[in-house]
């Protein structure tokens, strides 16, 4: 009895009364899901239709809730960080638990929330602009969504079993090594992010292969649609990356795990070796989350100006600039690491040469809604605020890139301030235009402008109110990472103005989370399928979209394509001749994508806590579900023709 | 649109009011635009030029946008110009690739120039010779080690103003940063290797310092005060330090080095080689040591055997170490 009590008060997080009502509120949670699922009989519907699913929009959208999930949790790190820092020598919160905090809100919002919200665009929208019934590889796109999904339940785990990691969400060594973080917390780090990493580096190859084999005919690769060329530019930046992380991570875990010495100093190994790795990983990694907001915002601009986007070629160039520069600029983190001045003046100048094709996509936004006709609902709006917050991100960049005066401005709130107005700002921002803008794509209704318009207001003040201060902060000489600060300092009276601007942002989230409950009940169908007036493939099919996406794959010949035939249609030009409906081959759901992560999230589990019993038959499992899905032949199946007559007649019917 | 209206003039009354405040409070606060060295003088001449050169660009970008959403907003009634099918202009495309390129060569130039002259570890001008400091980042705390004086502090550190100052760092914990904002920018402390940083105060004054990266549970506790005083005021400290404080002994610094955080303190003594055994611990502590372990330059190290292999790690990591 003594020792199953010892056991638990280790293996629990145990001691303050935050995580105890977490506790609390997760068990409810599960419960609470568990018993509407029986209640209305929904288990076999729940299997069926989205766990098991292979559909490239089903698992957007899983993609999307799991990332708005992520976000509020990333969300709560924030405000308690705020919180913790809204008055000198605060006792909100104790060093130890601040840092674990900043910790898991750093590794959440950037591996747990940008990284499957994009992935839930890419799904959403890639297949349908490009005229494809799906992505090259279904099969391994659910799997992707699983290995991610199951590797963020295993990092949230921590939370409250075995402790959250705590050194920082690139976990330097020597403070991530055993010999100063002998936890198990670094080793959920280390096991979370690998096993959603692999999902990573296999979404990256899929949609690469979709888009350069997928496309409908007729769309060479300059009459793509923007957004899908920022996913291209964007994945192929995510395979050249990933496996530098997975490599890195796992030498990190071999030094803990078996006592390697890699980037530990006594025998041999070197800290810095790690800090160069985890960084050329670490920079593209941004560069692969912007890339496809700036997609995202070629789009919006172009439809809400009703005109066609400006400077096409120069875009795409600019995009694949950003791609190959991203891998040449990573030194610029630790320019004080005593580099020496030609290693930092040649990192500074690669990082400044990337605002130069950054700056021409603005001039190119901009110059799109010269001489259009702009209207401005929600998306729009959003795309105007980003403009506003990346381009005074992207000054800060500069400033930050410059390296001698970036000595006088690393570790500070300078850093933070710009990290997180280009992350937002860019991010963050051209994401929520995004949604916005597909959401009535993929659900068949638009999202309450009203709330929408009062989610972007509380955003952007909170936004400016939060982290404003926080350059001026930064040039006042306070640092990252400190849990509490003396009134002796002068910090607090900004440190009160960001913390109020941290809450309005959070107020924000809850507008949009209501914004979507209401929208979802008080909902006008959309008939139409193309509620903006809009200009690429996808709004030429109903919404919600069938689950073939394409009745019959269109032809194309110019870049927007969608626009062009209205125009056609418009000037009474004969439509071109509609082929014959042919059977259309489909791939089967599957369950094995979901269990075998699972199996790897039993895996890393047993690996986290050392349990080679839990660990080896997780591996086991993960052979297993390799192999059977080896040996199933009959993964597809053909919908007949007189069911996609049905099926179009009733969304078109609807037309 | 009221909604969105009542918003802006929120925003800007806001945006005003913080603007007062932030001139009539934090200027003198914000010790980074307010240099007290040469090297920060610089550094803060620099974070002007960069503002300057990219406002010009950011600013036109910023009015056009709005202007142009403003212009040619559909609510206008259809009065603008409206060119749908208007998507190139290669003299206009060539005008905004090539503003940003000359804006970044001129910005290249600048930095790199700036990279060699504000080296961290490239010797200041000056008449006077300069003071050695060497310093230590200890889990929670900072040890200053005066090697010509032969004292030590911790959690403080004084100098004489208008001398230059050569900080030697190491690190006897997870590494950290070293920073002194208003005398110039920071440099890491890592173990295993001695960083150098020359700083010079012009005038007399308590400068705050802090370590400026992340290095576990109290790291928030290491700030100190740099105290810029003149000659004659710093050989009376020290004087005074040597007849009255304690002498730091080994096992007195490995007391010191335990995880902890503490007040300030000084030393009349320090043991001999002290500083470089800091800097080899980890080095010779496994057995054996490789070149990359044993980056570390010291004058009396017994393992210059391996210079070769150093050469490549300086290479690697860029250290300017050998002289």
């Amino acid at each position: 009895m003594d020792r199953i009590k010892e056991f638990a008060s280790t293996f629990f997080v145990t001691g303050d009364p935050l995580i105890y009502g977490a506790d609390v509120a997760i068990v409810a949670t599960m419960a609470a899901v568990v018993f509407v699922l029986t209640y209305f009989k929904k288990w076999t519907w729940l299997w069926r239709e989205w766990l098991t699913t292979v559909d490239h929009k089903r698992i957007g959208i899983m993609y999307v809730v799991a990332s708005l999930l992520m976000l509020f949790r990333g969300g709560v790190d924030a405000l308690l960080m705020r919180t913790q820092l809204a008055v000198p020598n605060n006792q909100f919160l104790q060093p130890e638990h601040y840092n674990e905090i900043f910790t898991t809100h750093g590794v959440i919002m950037i591996l747990f929330m940008a990284m499957p919200l994009m992935f839930g665009l890419f799904n959403l929208v890639v297949p349908l602009q490009i005229g494809a019934r799906d992505v090259a590889f279904p099969f391994l796109n659910s799997l992707s969504f699983w290995l991610f999904f199951f590797g963020a339940m295993l990092f949230n785990v921590s939370f409250v079993i075995g402790g959250s990691p705590n050194a920082g969400w690139l976990a330097y060594p020597p403070l991530s090594e055993k010999m100063f973080n002998p936890g198990v917390g670094q080793d959920f780090y280390i096991w979370g992010i690998q096993i959603s990493g692999i999902g990573s580096l296999m979404t990256g190859i899929n949609f690469i292969v979709t888009i350069l084999k997928m496309r409908a005919p007729g769309m060479k690769l300059m009459k793509m649609p923007m957004f899908t060329w920022s996913v291209l530019s964007s994945c192929l930046t995510i395979i050249m990356a990933f496996p530098i992380l997975t490599v890195t991570l796992a030498l990190l875990f071999i030094d803990r795990y078996l006592g390697a010495h890699f980037f530990t100093l006594d025998a041999g190994g070197n800290p810095m070796m790690y800090i160069n790795l985890i960084w050329m990983w670490g920079h593209p990694e941004v560069y692969i989350v912007v890339l496809p907001a700036f997609g995202i915002m070629s789009e919006i601009v172009s439809t809400f100006s009703r005109k066609r986007l400006f400077g096409y070629k120069s875009m795409v160039f600019a995009l694949m600039c950003i791609s190959v520069f991203s891998f040449f600029t990573w030194a610029h983190h630790f320019f004080t690491m005593g580099s020496g001045a030609d290693v930092n003046a040649f990192f500074a100048v690669t990082t400044m040469i990337i605002a130069i094709p950054t700056g021409v996509k603005v001039f190119n936004w901009v110059f799109t809604m010269y001489r259009g006709r702009i209207s401005f609902p929600t998306p729009m709006l959003w795309v105007m605020g980003f403009i506003l917050c990346f381009v005074v991100g992207g000054m800060t960049g500069v400033m930050l890139s410059v390296a001698p005066a970036d000595f006088q401005f690393h570790n500070s709130y300078f850093l933070i301030a710009h990290f997180h107005q280009v992350l937002i700002g860019g991010v963050a921002f051209a994401y929520f235009a995004a949604l916005t803008y597909w959401w009535p794509k993929v659900f068949g209704f638009k999202l309450n402008e009203k709330l929408g318009k009062w989610a972007f207001w509380f955003w952007n003040v909170g936004f400016y109110i939060c982290f404003m201060p926080q350059y001026v902060l930064g040039l006042m000489g306070m640092t990252r990472r400190i849990s509490h600060y003396g009134w002796d300092t002068g910090w607090w009276e900004l440190n009160l103005v960001s913390t109020v601007g941290g809450f309005l942002m959070g107020i924000a989230f809850l507008f949009q989370v209501w914004q979507i409950m209401h929208s979802i009940k008080f909902m006008e169908r959309d008939a139409t399928g193309d509620p903006w007036d809009g200009r690429t493939l996808e709004w030429s099919l109903p919404s919600p979209v069938p689950h073939y996406n394409f009745a019959v794959v269109p032809t194309v010949d110019s870049r927007d394509a969608w626009w062009e035939e209205k125009l056609r249609r418009e000037r009474g030009e004969a439509p071109a001749p509609q082929p014959k409906l042919e059977p259309i081959h489909m791939p089967k759901n599957s369950g094995i994508p979901i269990i075998m992560a699972l199996c790897w999230f039993v895996a890393g589990f047993g690996f986290v806590f050392d349990w080679l019993w839990m660990a080896i038959p997780g591996l086991v499992g993960v052979a297993v579900c390799m192999l059977v899905y080896s040996f199933s032949y009959k993964t597809d199946y053909y919908i007949p023709v007189d069911e996609i007559e049905r099926t179009e007649a009733a969304a078109r019917g609807a037309v | 649109m009221n909604l969105a209206r009542g918003f802006r003039r929120m925003l800007a009354a806001l945006s005003l009011a913080g603007f007062a405040a932030l001139m009539s409070g934090c200027t003198d606060r914000m010790i980074v635009l307010n240099p007290k060295g040469v090297v920060g003088r610089h550094q803060l001449d620099l974070i002007v030029i960069t503002t300057i050169l990219c406002l010009v660009v950011i600013v036109p970008v910023i009015v056009m946008a709005f202007v142009f959403a403003w212009r040619y907003r559909s609510r206008n009634g259809g009065k603008a110009d409206y060119r749908p099918d208007w998507e190139h202009n290669s003299k206009l495309e060539t005008v905004w690739w090539g503003i940003p390129i000359v804006i970044i060569a001129i910005l290249a130039a600048i930095t790199v120039r700036y990279s060699h002259l504000l080296e961290p570890s490239r010797p200041l001008e000056s008449e006077a010779e300069p003071l050695v400091i060497q310093v230590t980042s200890l889990d929670y705390k900072w040890l200053f080690q005066y090697p010509e004086q032969g004292i030590a502090t911790v959690n403080y550190v004084e100098f004489p103003a208008g001398v230059p100052v050569r900080f030697e760092l190491t690190s006897d914990a997870p590494m950290n940063s070293f920073w002194i904002p208003q005398l110039g920018g920071q440099i890491y402390t890592m173990s295993g290797m001695a960083m150098k940083l020359n700083l010079m105060a012009d005038e007399p004054g308590t400068y705050m310092g802090s370590g400026a990266n992340f290095s576990g549970e109290d790291f928030a506790k290491m700030r100190f005060d740099a105290r810029a005083v003149t000659e004659k005021e710093f050989d009376h400290w020290v004087e005074q330090i040597k007849a009255t404080a304690p002498a730091l002994t080994d096992q007195g610094y490995d007391e010191l080095a335990r995880p902890g955080a503490m007040g300030t303190q000084d030393y009349s003594s320090i043991p001999e080689g002290l500083f470089d055994r800091i800097v080899n611990k980890y080095a010779h502590g496994a057995g054996h040591s490789h070149g990359g372990a044993a980056q570390a330059e010291t004058d009396t190290d017994p393992d210059l055997g391996n210079q070769h292999d150093m050469d490549d790690m300086a290479g690697m990591s860029g250290m300017e170490h050998h002289h």
